[in-house]
C-alpha cells in the first residue's frame, strides 16, 4: 500500500471512529435489531394459540372446554374489542358461543386457519367426539428452519448495504460541501486513491459489522452456523465492496446532504422490500424475478443464507459473488469517471 | 531555455451562463516575487486563481505555470505547487498533525511535519482536532498544508480574510519567510495593507479584467496621490481613481 493511500485510509477510519452516530448505526443498531427479533421470535418451544371468546350465554362452558385443551391461550372479548383484537393479531380466531359454535377468522391467514382447527378440535373433543385413532408423533427440530434463523443473514446483508452506502455517501458529500475534495484535487493526490481509501476503510469495519450480529444470532438465538467462517468472510467482503462501489457512484455528483439522502433512499428502499430481507423473494410474481435476482442485496442475502444455513462453500455461491463483484466494479469505475471534485 | 516566468496567462476568459467572470485577462508573474490580485468581491479574482491552479478550465486563453501546461503536465505541475483555497473547512475530526501527514504524503519531496508545525507555530496544537482551532490557527494550518511539498509556487486565495490583526501578522511573516527562501507567491486579497506590505507587484482586477498593474508604490504615486492632500496615498485611492468605487462596500 502506498503512503498516500495509507494516509487517506487512516483519515477515513479516524473520521469514522470519531463520529459517534456512525458507530451507532454500524454496531449498536444491528444488536438492537437482533434483540428486538429475539423478543419477537423466542427460542424453540410450543406457543399456545391465541383464541378469543365472544360474550354469550354459554360463554362459561365453551371457555372451560377451550381452556381444558391446554395449548390455547384464551382471551374473553367484549363485542367492541373483537375487530381490533383480530386486526392486531392478539387473537387469531374468535369463538362465538352459539349452538353449535361460530368461528370468526380471516381464512386467508395461515395462523387463523390453524387457530380455528385447534379450537374446533378442542370443542369437539369436549362434546364427546370419539377419536378414531391417535397418531403417534415424532417431534423434530430442524436446525436453521426457524424464521429467525432465516432472518439473521438477511439482517446482516441489510446492515452491510446500509452502513456502506450511508457511511460513504455522507462522508463524500460532506467533504464536497466543505470543499475538502476540491482542496485534495488541487494537491497531487491521485483521484483513484481517494475512492480506494473509502473502500479500504469499509473493509476494516466490515469484520465487526458482520461478526456482531452473527455471534448474537448464534449464541443468543441459537442460529446454526453450518458454513465455514472463511466462506462467510469472503461473501461479506465481496458484498461490502459491492456496496462501496454503489455508494461511491451515488455520492459522485450530489452537492447537498438532502440530495444524497434522497438518492440513497431511492436506491436502497426497493432492495429492503424486494431482496428477501424479511420475507422470501418467492412471494413476488415471476415477472419480477429477473429484476429481483439481479439486485445486489438479493445476491448477498442468498449467498449469506447458503453459507450460514446450508453450509455451502465458496464455489456454490460463485454466481452470486460474480454478480456482486460486477455491482462493485462497474459503479466504482463510473464513479471515478463522473466524480464531482469541485 | 532560461527560467520561464512562474505564471504566464494570456486572454483568459471564463463564463458562467451569461455572466463573464474573467474577460480576457493577461498576467505575467516572475520567479521569486509576491504578486497580488487585488479587487472587490466578484471581480473575478478567485476564478482567475482557480484557473491558474488547474481547478477550472478557461473557456479561452492560454495558461503556463512554471513553464508547463495543465493539460500536458498536470501531475508534474501539482508536485511543485502549494494551494490554499478560499473558505476551505478542513476535516474537523482529524488532528493538526494527521492533516499535515496526509498532505505531506501526496508529495514526492517536501518538509517534515515537525518543521511545518514549527513554521506556522502550531506545535502546541499538534494533537488538537482541527474543529477546535481558532480561525487564525486553521488558516495557518491550511498554509502549512500548502507548504508541505516545499513548493516553488504558492497560490493563496484571500489568506487572511476574517482574521484578527495578530493572526494576520503571524501569517504574513510565514509568507515573507517563504519568499525570502526564493519562493513565488500569487495571492488574491481585497485588503490594502496586505497588498502594500506583502506584494512586489499587484494587478487591480475589476469585472474580470486587469485595469492597472505595477508596484504598489508606483500605482499610488501615479494614480492615488492626486486625490490625496493631507496623507500619503493608498491602494484604496488607486482603486477609487480607476473605478470611482471603493474596494469594499462597507
Amino acid at each position: 500500500m502506498t503512503e498516500p493511500l495509507l494516509q487517506l485510509t487512516l483519515a477515513r477510519l479516524r473520521e469514522f471512529v470519531r463520529e459517534p452516530e456512525a458507530l451507532f448505526w454500524a454496531f449498536v443498531f444491528p444488536i438492537i435489531m437482533s434483540v428486538a427479533l429475539a423478543v419477537a421470535f423466542p427460542a424453540p418451544g410450543v406457543r399456545p394459540v391465541p383464541v378469543g371468546l365472544a360474550a354469550g350465554p354459554d360463554a362459561a362452558a365453551v371457555g372451560a372446554a377451550l381452556r381444558a385443551a391446554g395449548d390455547i391461550a384464551l382471551r374473553e372479548l367484549a363485542p367492541a374489542e373483537e375487530v381490533r383484537a383480530l386486526r392486531e393479531g392478539e387473537v387469531h380466531v374468535i369463538v362465538v358461543p352459539t349452538e353449535p359454535p361460530t368461528y370468526r377468522f380471516d381464512a386467508s391467514r395461515d395462523e387463523s386457519r390453524t387457530a380455528r382447527l385447534v379450537a374446533d378440535q378442542a370443542l369437539k373433543r369436549a362434546a364427546g367426539r370419539p377419536e378414531p385413532w391417535t397418531a403417534s408423533e415424532e417431534p423434530v427440530v430442524v436446525p436453521g428452519s426457524r424464521y429467525v434463523d432465516w432472518l439473521i443473514p438477511g439482517i446482516i446483508g441489510l446492515n452491510v448495504m446500509s452502513t456502506g452506502m450511508w457511511g460513504i455517501g455522507f462522508s463524500v458529500v460532506q467533504a464536497r460541501l466543505r470543499k475538502i475534495l476540491k482542496w485534495l484535487v488541487a494537491s497531487p493526490m491521485r483521484k483513484g486513491d481517494y475512492l480506494l481509501a473509502q473502500a479500504l476503510g469499509r473493509v476494516v469495519f466490515l469484520g465487526p459489522e458482520v461478526a456482531v450480529p452473527l455471534a448474537f444470532g448464534a449464541l443468543v438465538l441459537g442460529m446454526p452456523i453450518n458454513g465455514s467462517i472463511g466462506a462467510i468472510a469472503v461473501v461479506s467482503l465481496v458484498g461490502g465492496l459491492s456496496f462501496t462501489g454503489l455508494g461511491l457512484l451515488a455520492a459522485s455528483r450530489p452537492r447537498t446532504l438532502e440530495a444524497i439522502s434522497g438518492i440513497l433512499n431511492l436506491v436502497m428502499l426497493p432492495m429492503w422490500v424486494l431482496s428477501g430481507v424479511f420475507f422470501s423473494t418467492a412471494n413476488f410474481p415471476g415477472a419480477l424475478q429477473p429484476v429481483i435476482q439481479a439486485l445486489p442485496l438479493t445476491a448477498l442475502n442468498d449467498a449469506l443464507r447458503a453459507v450460514i444455513l446450508e453450509g455451502a462453500g465458496i464455489a456454490a455461491v460463485g454466481a452470486e459473488l460474480i454478480l456482486l463483484a460486477a455491482w462493485g466494479v462497474v459503479p466504482f469505475l463510473l464513479a471515478l469517471r463522473f466524480f464531482r471534485w469541485t | 531555455m532560461t527560467n520561464p516566468p512562474a505564471v504566464r496567462c494570456e486572454r483568459l476568459t471564463k463564463r458562467y451562463g451569461n455572466v463573464i467572470a474573467v474577460d480576457g485577462l493577461s498576467l505575467v508573474v516572475h520567479r521569486g516575487e509576491c504578486f497580488g490580485l487585488l479587487g472587490p468581491n466578484g471581480a473575478g479574482k478567485t476564478t482567475t486563481i482557480e484557473i491558474l491552479e488547474g481547478l477550472l478550465r478557461p473557456d479561452a486563453g492560454d495558461v503556463e505555470v512554471l513553464g508547463l501546461e495543465w493539460r500536458a503536465d498536470g501531475d508534474a505541475l501539482r508536485q511543485r505547487l502549494g494551494v490554499q483555497l478560499q473558505e476551505t473547512r478542513l476535516a474537523e475530526k482529524l488532528t493538526v498533525e494527521e492533516t499535515l501527514r496526509l498532505f505531506r504524503a501526496f508529495y514526492h519531496r517536501g518538509r517534515p511535519v515537525d518543521e511545518l508545525l514549527r513554521l506556522v507555530e502550531l506545535e502546541s496544537k499538534r494533537t488538537s482536532w482541527v474543529g477546535k482551532l481558532s480561525g487564525g490557527q486553521r488558516q495557518r494550518l491550511a498554509v502549512a498544508c500548502a507548504l508541505a511539498g516545499a513548493p516553488d509556487l504558492l497560490f493563496l486565495d484571500e489568506p487572511t480574510t476574517g482574521l484578527d490583526p495578530r493572526s494576520r501578522r503571524q501569517l504574513w511573516s510565514v509568507l515573507e519567510g517563504f519568499r525570502a527562501a526564493g519562493g513565488t507567491i500569487v495571492l488574491t486579497t481585497h485588503d490594502m495593507d496586505e497588498a502594500e506590505l506583502l506584494c512586489d507587484r499587484v494587478a487591480v482586477v475589476d469585472h474580470g479584467r486587469v485595469i492597472a498593474e505595477g508596484r504598489p508604490a508606483d500605482l499610488i504615486e501615479t494614480l492615488g496621490a492626486p486625490r490625496v492632500v493631507t496623507r500619503q496615498g493608498t491602494l484604496e485611492d488607486v482603486f477609487m481613481a480607476l473605478t470611482g468605487r471603493h474596494l469594499r462596500d462597507d
